[in-house]
């Protein structure tokens, strides 16, 4: 575990989450959320979990933001709040 | 109400981080959470079941039960996913028979 | 002979791809016991890769994995994985209790296969179920 890696990793993650809310366009909201997912999985290797980071990996990062945009093909792109 | 919600989210932010002090330190051998039985499966799981990944001996051997509900979990999650929406379907093809 | 997007680059790229994917969730599944991973992750490579096929080449993927494949591949394994546990109930074991699902046998050695096994369905029943879930979203689930 480098300590300063894992920091940094923190602080983008906050960013990642808070911008995921903030966004008005759900497909980056969901390309964010994808992203957050891909760094809460190299949070995870980097705290000696490869199982843990490797399901993440795959279902977080993959087949959520699939079956996200797989729904937002439904309904209207853009949110109210 | 947006006020109390930033004050609500402020304060259990502020209590969180104080609880993170009464936490073990990570990798601590004495913390409550490896002492029970996780050394008895780190100890045993290569002569046990010839595994040497315990993380797999411990998922499907020692906790198998846990592994088998939670893999029942997911199919049925996708039997309620299609029950759903199988209904769907049927309720729209008569209503598209009604009107003919 | 291209997809929904009339790209060729997709077509090919997937085509190319996807063995690839299934090649590798399939490594990753039977190789849980040395490294990292298991059959949910296998199991969620391999969901992956047919919903590639379905996003990449449409119509043409519900010929080659139907539309019910999904949810019978699942049930096919809860049930295998189910009489596995009650095997081992039968010959004097606890439920899911490998050592006792073959009398006669080394227990290390069941304990081994018995791992395997499970690993095996495990992967196969969130294949199907996630590509049965995708497959109710998008378009409504088996055809009525």
């Amino acid at each position: 575990m480098i300590l300063e890696l894992d920091f940094w990793l923190m602080i983008v993650l906050i960013m990642f989450a808070i911008l995921a809310l903030e966004v008005k366009d759900l497909l980056a909201a969901v390309g964010v959320l994808t992203g957050y997912s891909f760094l809460i999985a190299l949070l995870f290797s980097a705290l000696g979990a490869p199982d843990v980071a490797l399901t993440e990996a795959a279902l977080g990062a993959a087949l959520t933001g699939v079956l996200l945009l797989a729904s937002l093909t439904f309904m209207n792109r853009n949110s109210k709040d | 109400m947006r006020i109390l919600g930033f004050v609500l989210i402020v304060v259990l932010g502020v209590v969180l981080v104080w609880g993170i002090g009464d936490l073990p330190e990570r990798g601590d051998p004495q913390a409550p959470a490896p002492t029970h039985v996780a050394s008895y499966y780190i100890e045993n799981a290569l002569d046990d079941s010839n595994t040497p990944n315990f993380v797999t001996a411990v998922l499907a051997d020692y906790r198998a039960y846990d592994t088998f509900g939670e893999a029942v979990v997911v199919v049925t999650a996708a039997l309620a996913c299609l029950l759903i929406l199988l209904r769907r379907r049927e309720d729209e093809v008569e209503v598209e028979e009604e009107s003919r | 002979m291209t997809g929904r997007f009339e790209s060729v680059f997709l077509d090919v790229v997937t085509r190319a791809m996807v063995p690839l994917i299934q090649v590798f969730a399939f490594y990753i599944i039977t190789h849980g016991h040395y490294s990292p991973g298991g059959g949910f992750q296998g199991g969620v490579m391999l969901a992956a890769s047919i919903i590639l096929l379905r996003i990449a080449l449409g119509e043409e993927s519900y010929r080659r994995f139907p539309r019910e494949a999904g949810i019978w591949i699942a049930g096919v394994a809860t049930l295998l994985f189910t009489l596995l546990g009650f095997v081992s109930i039968l010959f004097g074991g606890n439920f899911l209790e490998y050592a006792y699902v073959v009398p006669g046998m080394d227990a290390v050695e069941l304990r081994y296969w018995g791992i395997f096994f499970a690993e095996v369905f495990i992967g196969f029943l969130v294949w199907g179920a996630l590509v049965a879930i995708y497959d109710a979203l998008v378009t409504g689930g088996v055809e009525a």
